[in-house]
């Protein structure tokens, strides 16, 4: 079987976040960028799974601009066999992200496609459910385990309260929650053959696809500073307060 | 050869990473328990640490100087005792086979050196023999196809896991011609490890005296197969290893330096932050500013090296200022502690006594002094 995962390059999850000075959105110049943690946790899902002999080959895709080959290149480095590079300079949303990734599956006829449940840049969360709807395909979202048998895919999945187990048919699309497994790191060694290994690149206008913005960004905003906080000599002034003053009990 | 520069940067995020997520997280423990947890050594030899010089034929990565450096400096953000773990196989205990190893020498040991299944030691230093190395007293003496050693070696570094030694003893007259480097597998009979020394810095890492008696070792074991050749080999390897060691010291100071900026920028005193103060300010700086020189000094011998001009004197220069620039640099980083600087729960003060050694080991500050004097003479002599 054949698992594509899709990768998206973000801003390193170290980094802290500044807005630009025009409210536009975040600042990237000279920001270190690195492949979107829960995206790691599908590519390192997709390994097992072939450790374990279920696939027998993993393709990464990534859309964005040039510098999202290196994030390709990180998957390959753990262990991915190809890439698709799907070239754009443009910000492309989950919908324009969904109907490209949609045009790369009917070429490569997955039969499991792991992506993570969203990007620590927009936290859309939308990507994987819309490429369900667009394809037709069964979905588990929020997967903290995978488990293929046959035709067959058991995800149990992170609900509100609990886990929930769903039985998917093949093919089927994968989000991945955080609990799913801990990425390896690429070895030293990996990354240098990872540069040997093949990295196609497309586009959306080769794709057919139209990816203009279908959203417009208002404004951008750091959150409130935490004002400073009150100490409390005993739990009956705490008890007071929150009943008198903040007016929660 | 080089790598690509996209490649290359890709490589340094990951150490970047595993030093961030797995090295710094572990410093205490290792610390505390005198000893790097089993998973972490094994994570390090996955990552590919053990092979950063080998070559890539024999399943290292063949990392240049400036780039080994680059990755020294790295691992140097953390506590050293990492560094050490991996240090002598990509330096010192391997060095002298890579650089003067025959073939066959390296086919039988490199492959097994860089991925870490065997680790290598560099054995020269002897009680009577510090900075005076050339007057190793340890014996070799042929006998039909072996030589059979007798002597000790003291202070060897990472002897206790060793899987083979990088040897260096007598087999001649008197002075550094009378020197041969051996390949000693460490299982050979007639080894014994003394007792881990307890050292000021550093915990973690563990030095040993190691003792031959009657010895049996192949002559095929001589590095590259000729006599009299080993302080030779043994100069060439250290002459590396001071740019390693370098670029160590670099990362060092940059951590000290992020420590001490962190306390200065949260520590309130006179209703400030401490980082207010010009005062504070002046050590911020001169630390700053040495480092940067170091590190600066570091990257273009290495440059040099790679480009295979000589570098005796310039390795000698950056061993010698950058770990003395780490010294002050982590003397101010405890100054700027204040009394915090002096308790165990701060990094500064393990860093502290880790730099220590910098200053003595492969090369004491004094003996590289001497180098680079007497290169300087020699140059003005034969010019």
């Amino acid at each position: 079987m054949k698992i594509l995962v899709p990768v998206k390059r973000v801003v390193d999850y170290n980094v802290k976040i500044r807005v630009k000075q025009d409210g536009s959105g975040v600042e990237l110049a000279n920001v270190k960028m690195s492949m979107n943690p829960f995206d790691e946790i599908a590519v390192e899902e997709a390994i097992r799974l072939k450790e374990k002999g279920v696939a027998t080959e993993i393709v990464v895709v990534s859309i964005g601009p040039q510098q999202a080959s290196e994030t390709i290149r990180t998957a390959l480095a753990m262990g991915a066999d190809r890439g698709v590079l799907v070239k754009t300079d443009v910000n492309v949303e989950p919908l324009g992200v969904a109907k490209l990734l949609k045009k790369v599956i009917e070429t490569e006829n997955p039969g499991l496609v792991i992506l993570g449940k969203q990007a620590i840049d927009d936290d859309s969360n939308q990507t994987g459910q819309m490429l369900a709807a667009l394809l037709g395909w069964a979905q588990g979202t929020f997967a903290s385990k995978v488990e293929v048998s046959g035709e067959t895919l058991a995800v149990t999945r992170e609900i509100d309260g609990g886990l929930q187990t769903i039985e998917l048919k093949l093919p089927a699309i994968v989000t991945t929650d955080l609990r799913l497994n801990e990425p390896r790191y690429a070895s030293l060694p990996n990354i240098m053959k990872a540069k040997k290994k093949p990295l196609d690149e497309t586009s959306p206008e080769t794709l057919g696809v139209d990816v203009a913005p279908r959203l417009k960004v208002l404004s951008t905003v750091e959150p409130p500073k935490r004002s400073a906080g009150v100490k409390v000599a005993s739990v009956e002034e705490l008890v007071s307060k929150l009943k008198n003053e903040a007016g929660v009990l | 050869m080089a790598l690509e520069p996209e490649t290359f940067r890709q490589l340094l995020d990951t150490v970047e990473r595993f030093v961030r997520e797995r090295l710094i997280p572990n410093e205490e423990r290792v610390a505390e328990t005198d000893e790097i947890p089993e998973d972490i050594l094994a994570e390090m030899r996955e990552l590919g640490l053990y092979g950063l010089s080998a070559p890539e034929e024999f399943g290292g990565l063949g990392l240049t100087m400036a780039e080994e450096a680059e990755v020294v400096y790295l691992l140097g953000h953390a506590s050293p005792a990492f560094r050490s773990a991996i240090g002598t196989n990509v330096g010192i205990g391997s060095q002298g086979i890579v650089l003067d190893g025959t073939e066959e020498q390296k086919k039988e040991w490199l492959p097994r050196i860089a991925s870490g299944e065997v680790v290598a030691s560099f054995a020269l230093t002897e009680p009577e023999a510090g900075s005076d190395s050339a007057s190793v007293r340890t014996l070799a003496r042929k006998d039909g196809d072996h030589y059979v050693v007798n002597g000790s070696k003291r202070f060897i570094t990472n002897a206790a896991r060793a899987g083979m030694f990088t040897l260096m003893a007598r087999t001649g007259g008197p002075g550094a011609g009378g020197i041969s480097a051996f390949i000693v597998p460490a299982d050979l009979p007639g080894i014994k490890i003394g007792k881990s020394e307890k050292k000021m810095g550093q915990q973690g890492a563990h030095i040993h005296d190691v003792i031959f008696e009657d010895c049996r070792v192949p002559a095929a074991n001589i590095i590259g197969g000729k006599e009299g050749q080993g302080f030779k080999t043994a100069m060439k390897t250290l002459e590396k290893g001071r740019l390693h060691i370098a670029a160590l010291c670099c990362g060092v100071a940059s951590r000290l330096i992020e420590e001490s900026v962190r306390y200065a920028s949260e520590r309130k005193q006179f209703g400030q932050a401490i980082g207010e103060f010009q005062l504070i300010q002046a050590m911020l700086a001169d630390s700053k500013a040495e480092a940067y020189a170091a590190l600066c000094m570091v990257r273009d011998a290495a440059r040099k090296r790679d480009a295979g001009e000589p570098v005796a004197t310039e390795a000698s220069c950056c061993k010698l200022f950058a770990s003395e620039m780490v010294g002050r640099v982590a003397d101010r980083a405890v100054q700027i502690h204040g009394g915090s600087g002096y308790i165990r729960d701060y990094a500064v003060e393990r860093f502290y006594r880790d730099v220590r050694i910098f200053r003595l080991y492969e090369g004491t500050s004094q003996v590289q002094q001497l180098i680079i004097a007497r290169n300087l003479l020699k140059e003005a002599a034969n010019a």
